[in-house]
C-alpha cells in the first residue's frame, strides 16, 4: 500500500478540466466554420460603424472595417479551437471562449453591416438603456438570494412597478409615480417574504403565484379601467439628462452620461449594494443568513427579519426597475409589457455570480442582444425578425445551462428556515 | 424451526402490520377543507378587487350570478364548462406529473402552442386520410411535438443542471415568436390572409362533437373521453407503474432516489417528455376540437392556468380532474360575466392565482380560518 | 460565574425531552454531562443558551433568576455554546465568523475587519489557540474549525462554555490537545460543561459528572470514585459492556478490490488519490479517519454514485468500474448510507415503499410494467418482523419512525437480499445504545455468513470494536493499515495515522 507520488497514467485520468477544454475547442472550431461560411462577406465590401453623430461636439471618425476581417476572425477562432484541443486546460479555456464569442459578435456585425453603415454609439446607448430593467431585476435577485430567498417573482414585481408607474405617474406626475412604483414593488417583496418566511410556502410556487397574480391584476385593471379612462394611463416620462462635458465624449458619453434617471439610478444602486453587501455590518449579517441561517440565529441575528427586510428591498429595486418600462420609456402601460425581463434578470444574476457588479455586466450583455435585434431589423438582414427577437431568450438559456455548476449560489438558497 | 404457536404469532403480527389505517381527519382537511376554503377566500377577494376598481355592488352580485349560471346553469353552460376543462385537465395532468417528479415545469404554454400547431399542420397536410386515423394521428403529432419541446428543458436540466423554471419560461417566450414565424410561412398561412393564421383542420381531423344532435351550438367534443382516459392513465402511471415509482421517489427525495439506483437524468427527461406530451395533447385537442386552426396566442394562457390547476388538484390525477372542471366553470362563467356584467374576464386569472396562494400555503388558510381545523400539535425531537 | 438550573422541564408535543432537571455549573470547574443519543442533553443545553425556552423551571445566574427569549440572550448573559455541528459560515474568514453579530464598525455601518483581526489575534495569543484570522473556514481542517467556535464564544466574553460532543471530530492526539485548551480555560476561571457519550473522556476531563437518561438526571458523582461500568449502567439503565461480541471470521476470496482509484472534483482536485484496497469474504474492514478525508468519496466510488477518473474496481472477480448503482446492487452489494435521512429513505413514503426503494423493479414485486403492491407490502411486513422495526403498520410514512427504527428499516432493506458485500457508512451515528448493539450484531452476522463488510466510521471506538482489519484515510489516500483480528490494534498508532503521520503501514 505504498502511496504513488508520481503520475504514470496522467493522460488516462478523466479530468473535468480536460473535458471542458475539449468541449470549448469543439465550440470554437464550430464557430469558426459558422463565421467562414455563414458570415462570409464579399471581397471589397466594407462595414462602416459610426462612432458619433454629425452634430456632436467632438466628432470621432467612422470605424471602417473591411470584409476580410471575417476571414481573419475565422482563422483566429480555428487557431484558438485547435489550441484548446491539443493543449487545453488551465486558465486559457474561459479566456479563449470569451475572446471567441467576442470575435463572433464582431464578425456578425461586420457581416450584417457590410456595404452599409451602422451607428455603433447609438447601439451602445440602446444597450445601456435596455440593460437597465435586467440589471435592476438581477440586483433584486442578488438582494433576495443573498438572504437565501429564491425570487422568481421579480417578473411580477417589475410588472407591478411598470403598472403603478403609469397609473400613479398619470395622477401624481413622474416623481409621484416613481415613488409609488418603488413602494408597490416593496409591497410585493414583503408579500413574497410573508408567504415564504412566515407561511413557509414553497419559494418557487410563491414566486410563480405572485407573477400570475400581478399579471391578472394589471391586465384586469387595464381592460376594466384603462380602456375607458385613457387619462389614467398617460404618464409624463423622465427625459434623458446629459451630464455636461462627460456626455460629449464620443461613444461612452452617450452610453453613460446622456441618459435618464433610470440609468443613473441603476448604476448608483449597483455601487451602493456592492458596498453594503461586502463592506458593512448589515451586509455581513445578510450574507451569513443566506449561507448558514442557523449559525446566524445562534448569534442573535434575526433570520426572519433579515429575510423580510432584504426581500422587501429587492421588491423596491424591482419596482424602480419596473417603472422604467413606463416612466422611463413610453409613459403608457400595456398588458404583460415586461415580456420576461425579470427572468432574464434572474439569469443575469446567475451569470454575474450573485454579485451586483456581475449582474450589471451580464445585464449589459443581454441588453446588447436586445438592442442588436432591434437595430438589425433596420439593416435588412436575411434573418427573420422573429428569430432576432428570440436572441435574448436563447442567450438566457445558454447562460443558465452553461454556467450552473460552476457558479456557486448562497449555500442556503431556496431553503426555508424553521426556528427550533 | 418454529412450532405452530410461534408461527401463529408471526402470522398475527404480519396481519397487524398489513392492516390499513382508517382515513384520518388530517387527510380530510388536507384534501377537502383546504381547497374549499381556498376557493371561497379567492372569490371573496375577487369581489373586493371589483369593489376597489369601482364596480358597484349590484354589478358584483350580477357577476357572481353570471359566473354561476354561465358555468352550470344550463346544458349549454355545462357543455362549455367541460369543453374548457378538456385542455386544462390534459395540461394540468402533465404539470402534476412533473410536480410529483420534482420538476416545476412552467413550460406547458409553449408545449401546448407548438403541439397544437403541429397537429393543425399535420391534419391539413394529409387531408386524404380517413376520419379516425387523421384525427388520431393529429393528436399523436401534437403529443410528440409537445414532448420533444419539453425534452429540451429536461435534457438541459439532466446534463447541465439548468433550472427548469428559467428554461421553460424562456422556451415559452421563444415558442410565441416561433409560432408567429411559422404561421407566416406560405405553406401554413391561410390563403388570402395577411395576419398569421393557419389553414383549417379538415373535417376528418376534427374531434367529433358529441351533443350537436341536441343543439348545433353545443361544443362539447370527443376530447372529453381523451381527458378521462388521460386521468386514468396518469393515475396508473404514477401509482402503479415502475417508472411512476421512480418519478415519485425522485420528486420526494432526489438524493435517496439516486442512492437507490434510480437514474435521475432519465427520470427528469422521461417526466418532462410525458408532461410535454400531455400539454401537446391539450393543444391538439383544443385546435382539433374547438378552434379548427392555429393563431398567435390560441392557447389563451391555458398553460399557466394549468399550473394553478395542478396545485389545486394536489398533483393527483383525480384532484386535477375536479380542479379542471372547476376552472373550466370559472372560464365559461367568466365569459358570461363579461357579457352580462361587463366585468373583465381577467378577473378570473386573479381568482385563480389567489386559489393557488391559499392551496400552496395551508398555514395561511389555517391562519385565516382557524375554526375549520383541528389544533396542530407541534411535533419535535427529544 | 455560577449557573443553576432548577426544575427544568421541556416538552415537544407528547415527548418530554427534559423532565424536572436540576443542575449546578460552577466557575473554574469542568462539569461532565453524560448521556446517550436522545437522552435530552442537547435540549438541555439549547435551553441554557437561550435557543429554546423551558416549559417549567428557572435558570439562576449567580443566584439571580434570568429569562432568555432568544438565542442572543444566553450569550449576552455570558453563556456560550460550541455546537456539535459547527455554526460557521464556510465562505467567510475566521475573523468574519468570529465577529458576526458583534461587529466592530466605523461610520456608515462600515465593517472594520482590521480591528476584528486584531481582536481575534489577541484572544489567539491569550489561550494559545493558533487560528489564522484571515483563512476561509472551508479551507481549515475540522479540528481548527472547532477552535474557531471556541474563539467565537471567548470573543463574546462568555464565562460559561458549553461544549457539545466536541471530540467527535478529533483524532485521539487532537483530543489531548483539546483537553489542554479546556484546562487552560478552566484555569482562567471559566465554567465548562462538557457533553459527551464517551465514558473514558468524561472520566479524564471532568471535575464532576451528571448523567442524563430519558430526560432525567439519573446519576451524579465524582470521577475519582466512578468507573466506566458504573457510568454505563447509569447512562443506559442496565449493565452494558460496549464490546462487540464476535468470533474470529473465516477469511475467504477477495470480494472487492480497488486498484489505483483516483477521483477528481470539478476543479481537478483529488478527492481520492491512488486508493487501493481489498475486502475479503468473511472479513470486516474498517475505514478510520477524520471526517472529510475522502471516506465519503470512497463509498461513492465503490457504490457507483460518482464516477472515478482512473483506476479499477473489481467486485467478486468482475470489473464494475463503470457499472451503474443499480447494477452493483443487483450483483449483491448492499449500501447503508452515511446520512440515512437524506440518502437512505424517503420520509413521506410508506415503510413498505421504502423497503423496496432499490428493488421495486425485481420480478418478485412486478407484473409487467406495474408494481405488485400487495407482494411489496407482505415482504415489508416480513422485513419489519425480522429486523425488529417497531411500527404499528407498514402503511405509515417512514418519517414517523424513531431514528433507531429508521436505521433498522434501512439495514433490513439492504441485508435481507442475497448480498456479497456490505458497505456501511456511519451505521450507528445518532442512535441509542440498544439500536447500536442490534446493528453491530447484524453486521457481524453478515460477515459470518460470508459477506465482505466495509465499515466507514468517524467513531474510532466503533472501528476498533468491529473491524478485523483497519485502514486509515488521510487527504484522500489510504495511509496506513492495521491488523485488528484480536481487537488489539494500537489505538495510538491509528490516531497518529488519522492525523497524517506516515507510519506503520504494516499488514
Amino acid at each position: 500500500m505504498s502511496a504513488v507520488t508520481t503520475d504514470t497514467s496522467a493522460e488516462k485520468i478523466a479530468s473535468a478540466k480536460a473535458r471542458q477544454a475539449r468541449i470549448t475547442g469543439a465550440v470554437l472550431i464550430g464557430l469558426s466554420l459558422v463565421v467562414l461560411f455563414l458570415l462570409d462577406v464579399a471581397a471589397g465590401q466594407v462595414a462602416t460603424f459610426k462612432l458619433s453623430r454629425p452634430r456632436d461636439v467632438w466628432v470621432a471618425p467612422d470605424l471602417v472595417v473591411p470584409g476580410a476581417f471575417n476571414t481573419v476572425a475565422a482563422a483566429l477562432l480555428a487557431f484558438l479551437g485547435v489550441r484548446q484541443f491539443l493543449r487545453g486546460g488551465g486558465r486559457w479555456t474561459s479566456l479563449s471562449l470569451g475572446i471567441g464569442i467576442a470575435l463572433v459578435i464582431v464578425a456578425f456585425l461586420v457581416w450584417a453591416t457590410a456595404g452599409k453603415s451602422f451607428s455603433l454609439s447609438g447601439m451602445l446607448q440602446a444597450t445601456m438603456v435596455r440593460a437597465v430593467p435586467i440589471a435592476l431585476g438581477g440586483l433584486a435577485g442578488v438582494l433576495s438570494e443573498r438572504v437565501a430567498v429564491v425570487n422568481i417573482a421579480i417578473e411580477g414585481m417589475l410588472l407591478a412597478g411598470a403598472f403603478t408607474g403609469a397609473l400613479m405617474g398619470s395622477l401624481l406626475g413622474g416623481w409621484g409615480g416613481l415613488v409609488m412604483a418603488v413602494l408597490v414593488g416593496g409591497m410585493f417583496g414583503m408579500m413574497l417574504a410573508a408567504l415564504v418566511v412566515t407561511f413557509r410556502m414553497d419559494q418557487i410556487i410563491a414566486g410563480v403565484v405572485i407573477n400570475l397574480f400581478v399579471l391578472g391584476l394589471t391586465s384586469y385593471v387595464t381592460s376594466q379601467v384603462f380602456a375607458h379612462n385613457r387619462h389614467l394611463n398617460n404618464a409624463e416620462i423622465f427625459r434623458s439628462w446629459k451630464i455636461p462635458i462627460l456626455g460629449d465624449i464620443p461613444v461612452i458619453g452617450p452610453m453613460l452620461f446622456n441618459q435618464n434617471l433610470f440609468v443613473y439610478g441603476a448604476l448608483i444602486l449597483v455601487g451602493v449594494t456592492t458596498y453594503y453587501l461586502f463592506h458593512t455590518k448589515g451586509g455581513l449579517r445578510a450574507r451569513a443568513v443566506g449561507e448558514h441561517p442557523r449559525a446566524a440565529d445562534t448569534l442573535g441575528i434575526d433570520v426572519y427579519f433579515t429575510r423580510y427586510l432584504h426581500v422587501t428591498l429587492a421588491g423596491m429595486v424591482a419596482g424602480f426597475g419596473g417603472a422604467w418600462f413606463t416612466l422611463g420609456s413610453v409613459g403608457r402601460f400595456d398588458e404583460n409589457m415586461t415580456g420576461g425581463r425579470g427572468f432574464i434578470g434572474l439569469a443575469a444574476m446567475i451569470f454575474g455570480r450573485w454579485h451586483p457588479v456581475g449582474a450589471l455586466s451580464a445585464a449589459l450583455i443581454f441588453g446588447f442582444a436586445d438592442s442588436l435585434q432591434q437595430k438589425l431589423a433596420l439593416l435588412n438582414t436575411p434573418i427573420p425578425s422573429e428569430f432576432l427577437a428570440m436572441a435574448p431568450y436563447i442567450a438566457t438559456i445558454i447562460v443558465v445551462a452553461g454556467l450552473i455548476g460552476r457558479a456557486r449560489p448562497p449555500a442556503a438558497d431556496g431553503k426555508p428556515y424553521v426556528k427550533e | 424451526m418454529t412450532d405452530g404457536k410461534d408461527l401463529q404469532k408471526v402470522n398475527e403480527d404480519m396481519r397487524k402490520l398489513l392492516a390499513r389505517a382508517a382515513f384520518g381527519r388530517g387527510n380530510f382537511e388536507d384534501l377537502f377543507v383546504v381547497p374549499v376554503f381556498a376557493v371561497v377566500a379567492a372569490l371573496v377577494l375577487g369581489a373586493l378587487i371589483m369593489l376597489a376598481t369601482g364596480v358597484d355592488l349590484p354589478t358584483i352580485g350580477r357577476s357572481f350570478v353570471a359566473l354561476a349560471v354561465g358555468s352550470a346553469g344550463s346544458l349549454n353552460a355545462v357543455s362549455e364548462t367541460l369543453t374548457a376543462a378538456i385542455p386544462l385537465v390534459l395540461a394540468g395532468l402533465g404539470l402534476g406529473l412533473g410536480f410529483r417528479a420534482g420538476l416545476f415545469n412552467i413550460g406547458a404554454e409553449g408545449q401546448l402552442l407548438l403541439g397544437g400547431t403541429a397537429a393543425v399542420v399535420f391534419t391539413f397536410s394529409f387531408p386524404s386520410l380517413p376520419f379516425p386515423i387523421l384525427m388520431l394521428f393529429g393528436l399523436l403529432t401534437g403529443a410528440l411535438v409537445g414532448a420533444a419541446y419539453a425534452s429540451i428543458a429536461g435534457i438541459l436540466k439532466a446534463t447541465t443542471g439548468a433550472h427548469e423554471v428559467i428554461t421553460t419560461i424562456m422556451l415559452n417566450l421563444i415558442s410565441i415568436r416561433l409560432l408567429e414565424y411559422i404561421l407566416r410561412q406560405p405553406y401554413i398561412q391561410r390563403e388570402g390572409r395577411a395576419d398569421p393564421v393557419s389553414k383549417s383542420v379538415p373535417d376528418a381531423g376534427q374531434l367529433p362533437r358529441l351533443l350537436d344532435w341536441l343543439d348545433p351550438n353545443l361544443r362539447l367534443h370527443a376530447g372529453v373521453f381523451l381527458m378521462l382516459l388521460a386521468v386514468a392513465f396518469v393515475w396508473w402511471l404514477l401509482f402503479r407503474s415502475k417508472i411512476g415509482f421512480a418519478f415519485r421517489a425522485s420528486g420526494a427525495n432526489p438524493d435517496a432516489a439516486r442512492y437507490a439506483g434510480m437514474r435521475s437524468g432519465l427520470v427528469i427527461v422521461a417526466a418532462m417528455a410525458t408532461a410535454g406530451a400531455l400539454a401537446g395533447l391539450a393543444g391538439a385537442a383544443q385546435v382539433q376540437g374547438v378552434l379548427g386552426r392555429a393563431s398567435p396566442g390560441f392557447s389563451a394562457q391555458m398553460g399557466f392556468d394549468a399550473i394553478a390547476l395542478a396545485l389545486l388538484g394536489r398533483s393527483h390525477p383525480v384532484g386535477i380532474l375536479f380542479a379542471g372542471i372547476l376552472f373550466g366553470g370559472l372560464e365559461a362563467g367568466g365569459r358570461q360575466m363579461q357579457v352580462d356584467a361587463g366585468v373583465s374576464i381577467d378577473l378570473i386569472s386573479i381568482i385563480q392565482a389567489l386559489i393557488i396562494v391559499f392551496i400552496a400555503a395551508p398555514l395561511l388558510v389555517r391562519a385565516i380560518f382557524p375554526w375549520g381545523f383541528r389544533k396542530i400539535t407541534k411535533g419535535g425531537k427529544a | 460565574m455560577d449557573v443553576e438550573l432548577r426544575g427544568i422541564t421541556k416538552r415537544f408535543g407528547p415527548v418530554v425531552a427534559n423532565d424536572n432537571v436540576n443542575m449546578m455549573i460552577r466557575g473554574g470547574e469542568v462539569l461532565g454531562l453524560l448521556g446517550e443519543n436522545g437522552a435530552g442533553k442537547s435540549t438541555m443545553m439549547n435551553i441554557l443558551s437561550g435557543l429554546y425556552s423551558p416549559d417549567e423551571g428557572e435558570i439562576l445566574i449567580d443566584g439571580k433568576p434570568v429569562s432568555f427569549d432568544g438565542p442572543g440572550d444566553g450569550i449576552a448573559a455570558g453563556i456560550g455554546m460550541v455546537h456539535q455541528h459547527f455554526m460557521l459560515v464556510p465562505v467567510f474568514t475566521v475573523a468574519e465568523n468570529v465577529v458576526l453579530g458583534v461587529e466592530p464598525t466605523g461610520p456608515l455601518g462600515y465593517l472594520d475587519l482590521k480591528k476584528a483581526r486584531a481582536q481575534v489575534d489577541a484572544i489567539n495569543k491569550q489561550y494559545g489557540l493558533h487560528v489564522p484570522a484571515d483563512a476561509l473556514i472551508e479551507d481549515l481542517p475540522v479540528g481548527i474549525q472547532q477552535r474557531v467556535e471556541i474563539l467565537k464564544v471567548l470573543f463574546r466574553e462568555a464565562d460559561v462554555l458549553i461544549l457539545d460532543e466536541p471530540t467527535a471530530v478529533l483524532t485521539p492526539q487532537e483530543v489531548e490537545e483539546f483537553f489542554a485548551i479546556v484546562n487552560s480555560l478552566k484555569e482562567a476561571g471559566k465554567a465548562i460543561v462538557f457533553i459527551t457519550h464517551k465514558l473514558h473522556e468524561i472520566l479524564a476531563i471532568s471535575d464532576r459528572i451528571n448523567v442524563l437518561r430519558q430526560g432525567r438526571i439519573t446519576g451524579e458523582g465524582d470521577p475519582k470514585t466512578l468507573d466506566e461500568a458504573k457510568l454505563a449502567e447509569m447512562m443506559v439503565g442496565r449493565p452494558v459492556s460496549f464490546t462487540v461480541s464476535k468470533g474470529a471470521g473465516t477469511r475467504g476470496r477477495v470480494m472487492l478490490e480497488m486498484s489505483d482509484v483516483i477521483m477528481l472534483d470539478v476543479t481537478d482536485e483529488r478527492l481520492l488519490d491512488h486508493v487501493s484496497l481489498k475486502v475479503h469474504s468473511g472479513e470486516v474492514v474498517g475505514v478510520a479517519g477524520v471526517q472529510g478525508n475522502g471516506q465519503t468519496e470512497l463509498v461513492e466510488a465503490i457504490t457507483g454514485l460518482e464516477r472515478v477518473a482512473s483506476g479499477k474496481i473489481i467486485f467478486d472477480g468482475e470489473d464494475i468500474t463503470h457499472a451503474s448503482v443499480r447494477d452493483r446492487h443487483r450483483r449483491g452489494m448492499a449500501h447503508i448510507p452515511e446520512d440515512r435521512h437524506r440518502d437512505g429513505m424517503i420520509s413521506p413514503f410508506t415503510i413498505a415503499e421504502n423497503m423496496v426503494l432499490n428493488s421495486y423493479y425485481e420480478p418478485t414485486y412486478t407484473r409487467g410494467m406495474a408494481i405488485d403492491w400487495s407482494a411489496v407490502q407482505e415482504t415489508a411486513a416480513k422485513y419489519c418482523l425480522d429486523f425488529d422495526v417497531r411500527t404499528p403498520s407498514v402503511f405509515l410514512p417512514a418519517g414517523n419512525l424513531s431514528g433507531g427504527n429508521q436505521q433498522k428499516m434501512v439495514v433490513a432493506r439492504e441485508l435481507e437480499r442475497q448480498t456479497k458485500l456490505v458497505v456501511a457508512s456511519q451505521p450507528t451515528r445518532g442512535l441509542d445504545v440498544g439500536s447500536i448493539e442490534y446493528i453491530h450484531a447484524r453486521l457481524i452476522d453478515a460477515r459470518d455468513e460470508g459477506d465482505g463488510v466495509l465499515i466507514v466510521s468517524s467513531e474510532l471506538d466503533e472501528i476498533m470494536g468491529l473491524a478485523d482489519r483497519i485502514l486509515v484515510m488521510f487527504e484522500g489516500r489510504i495511509v496506513a493499515e492495521f491488523d485488528n483480528t484480536d481487537g488489539k490494534a494500537d489505538r495510538n498508532a491509528v490516531g497518529l495515522a488519522m492525523a497524517g503521520a506516515h507510519q506503520g503501514a504494516a499488514a
